[in-house]
């Protein structure tokens, strides 16, 4: 009887599975989402919730960081409001998923991208630009005197599971050679736990996290990170290919900060410079970032002025990355690869056209 | 006395009337097995069609090459030899010996522990009676994970390393696990040594490895105490007096007499128990042991295979706790009364 009822169920799994291989392909492009979140008047986002410098809540309750600001900017662009967002914590194993499953609207999570995760064959998602260019590091405590990858040789390595990381770890040290024992936890929390517990002689994830997650050490200055940059690791915010009209919207919103920083326009200034463009016909361009004239909103369902929304709520994108993780943050970091291309760095924006 | 009349023995004429059908005794059941037999089919329907749906909206069908592809990660402990070329099945095969490994072991220690706890709750010391109790009720009135979480960060990795060690001739317990002396290369007996800060020895056990061992056993030696208590309560008093009235010692009587009747009440809550265990190993991840829960998680975020991966682990425990139950009824016939 229970061998029968196992082959019963066995039986159904196999069913499913054929029958999922067979079923046709639904051809709808329709942009529910973007109607949802109108419908429900917020916008669902999932984060880290413990980076600083990305995503974490700040010592009044509210979240804050770079990935937390790109939700606000486009819960204003969207609703007008960049209040009227609601986080969730993911960590690196749920993060597709409940992307996947609908319930968040955009993951904004620290993510790098990858082809098998933008592919449909393998996550499905659809990735926004990038907003954070960044490389895997590895932290080390300064006593333990290790200069480079080859002096982690036999010795533990902490590292998060179900994160590129992980592989990256893998590939780097089977080039080289060098022998080496990977100790794999569920969240950031339990890897730096067991990192500051002395399992671990390193501890590696993307340069960034590593140094925002430093400043919350007890004794950060006995960390030092290693020089090796082991991998590229383009953090990017990302929705999922079902739903091509939101993906597009998210984009352009991410795009339009980036090109306020380009064309000059500043949290400060946006309303001088809306009133500018208002003024004169003759700024074509800004009349038509801005929203003035031309149907750029339209095109992507969203209202004329986006960009004055987004900027507005958040200022543009150097602003944020100075306020978040730059030289105005505990974090330090500088600008590097994330400068504007003008400046020699890899921010740039397609034009508004 | 007037005599008796004889029973009436012939069959009325007239059979009784047949009762509805709603009152018939021979319908009625298969009645509610067919409509609740049909209400599970339309809800497996229901699901399934959710779930087809859904996946060829995302544009994500199932399917099962990705098996085949190299895994790319490393398991930092394996019985089955595995390194990163190797495919994605073998890892999750590694992953599934480790948690066979971590479910055995701790069963057998859980038995153990259980069975000494659920004794001493008998013993004529009341110290030891209270301590057990002590012991049972703090331990499963905590979640398991917190234990797990306790035993890995405040336990083990507060234990010292390198030369600082804990060393007794033969084995060696650091920080980074447990090294017990062995047959190493070449068949020649070797003691743990300190190689470049890492100590080396033909048996290694992982904190990790101990860290969930500890968890598990302590955790369902407590369930399993109550279990063999109640089933030691379950065996009439009479058998106690008649033990000590042949001058039976209280351990000879409980080793002799009452154990060995109180297994028909043991055993079926013993299985529950080893289920539950079994469950429970998953909870491995959160102390960074390598294990089938642990190994397919990460293969769902390389490969984005949700459903298949989750597929395989509900396959895989399904079958892990089949087998233990089968085990455990066989075991159960073994130790009922039979009627001679």
């Amino acid at each position: 009887m229970l061998w029968n009822r196992t082959r019963t169920l066995g039986a159904s799994l196999l069913a499913a599975g054929l029958l999922a291989g067979c079923a046709g392909e639904d051809g709808g492009v329709q942009s529910q989402k973007l109607s949802t979140i109108t419908g429900r008047g917020k916008l669902i986002c999932g984060v880290e919730g413990k980076l600083p410098g990305f995503s974490f809540v700040g010592p009044d309750g509210k979240y804050l960081g770079l990935d937390v600001d790109v939700c606000k900017a486009v819960a204003a662009a969207v609703l007008g409001d960049p209040a009227k967002v609601e986080y969730r914590d993911l960590n690196s194993s749920e993060r597709f998923a409940a992307l996947a499953s609908g319930e968040v609207d955009l993951l904004s999570r620290n993510t790098t991208m990858t082809l098998s995760r933008d592919a449909p064959g393998g996550n499905g998602l659809s990735f926004a630009p990038t907003t954070f260019y960044d490389g895997q590091g590895v932290l080390v405590p300064v006593a333990s005197g290790i200069k480079d990858l080859k002096g982690l040789a036999g010795k533990p390595i902490c590292v998060e599971s179900g994160t590129t990381t992980e592989l990256n770890l893998a590939d780097r040290m089977r080039e080289q050679n060098i022998p080496y024992t990977p100790l794999k936890f569920q969240t950031s929390d339990q890897t730096f736990a067991a990192y500051l517990g002395d399992r671990c002689v390193a501890v590696t994830s993307d340069r960034s996290q590593l140094a925002g997650k430093r400043t919350s050490f007890p004794n950060p200055d006995a960390h030092t990170l290693l020089p090796v940059v082991m991998s590229k690791e383009p953090l990017t915010p990302a929705t999922t290919n079902g739903d091509p009209a939101w993906a597009d919207a998210v984009r352009w919103i991410v795009y339009g900060l980036m090109q306020a920083e380009e064309s000059g326009i500043t949290q400060a200034n946006v309303d001088a410079k809306l009133a500018e463009a208002k003024a004169n016909t003759n700024q074509a361009d800004l009349r038509r970032f801005l929203g003035v004239e031309g149907d750029f909103g339209k095109l992507l369902g969203l209202p004329p002025d986006f960009v004055v929304k987004a900027v507005k709520a958040v200022g543009n994108y150097g602003e944020i990355f100075d306020r978040n993780v730059g030289p105005a943050s505990a974090l330090k970091l500088d600008r590097g690869l994330n400068r504007q291309w003008k400046d020699g760095g890899l921010i740039y924006s397609p034009p508004f056209r | 006395m007037a005599p008796v009349p004889p029973a009436d023995l012939t069959p009325s004429p007239k059979p009784a009337p047949k009762p509805p059908w709603w009152r018939d005794r021979r319908v009625v059941p298969w009645v509610v097995q067919a409509v609740v037999g049909l209400l599970v089919l339309l809800l497996i329907a229901f699901l399934m069609g959710n779930l087809i749906r859904n996946l060829t909206a995302a544009g994500l069908l199932l399917s099962w090459r990705w098996l085949q592809q190299p895994a790319g990660f490393d398991i930092s402990e394996s019985v089955l030899p595995f390194n990163a070329q190797l495919p994605y099945w073998r890892a999750l095969a590694a992953g599934l010996v480790n948690t066979i490994r971590a479910v055995l072991v701790s069963i057998v220690g859980a038995t153990l522990l259980g069975t000494l706890v659920g004794m001493a709750s008998f013993s004529h010391n009341g110290l030891l009676r209270r301590l057990a109790r002590v012991y049972v009720e703090v331990v499963r009135n905590i979640p398991l994970l917190l234990q797990l979480v306790f035993w890995y960060f405040v336990v083990f990795l507060t234990l010292p390393n390198g030369l600082q060690a804990i060393q007794l001739p033969g084995v060696v317990l650091a920080k980074s696990g447990l090294y017990i002396a062995g047959l190493g290369e070449g068949l020649r007996w070797m003691g743990p040594t300190l190689v470049n800060g890492v100590w080396q020895a033909p048996v290694r056990l992982s904190v990790e490895f101990g860290a969930l061992l500890t968890g598990l056993i302590v955790y369902s030696g407590a369930f399993i105490a109550e279990v063999v208590r109640g089933g030691i309560a379950a065996v009439a008093k009479g058998q106690w007096e008649a033990a000590s009235s042949l001058g039976l010692s209280w351990f000879a009587t409980l080793r002799r007499i009452v154990l060995p009747q109180s297994l028909r009440v043991i055993v079926p809550g013993l299985n529950t128990q080893y289920i539950s265990l079994a469950k429970n190993s998953s909870l491995a991840v959160a102390v960074g042991y390598t294990d089938l829960y642990s190994v397919a998680e990460t293969t769902l975020n390389q490969t984005g295979r949700a459903v298949e991966v989750i597929l395989v682990l509900l396959g895989a425990y399904l079958t892990l706790d089949l087998l233990i139950s089968a085990l455990m009824n066989g075991l159960n016939r073994l130790v009922q009364i039979r009627e001679r």
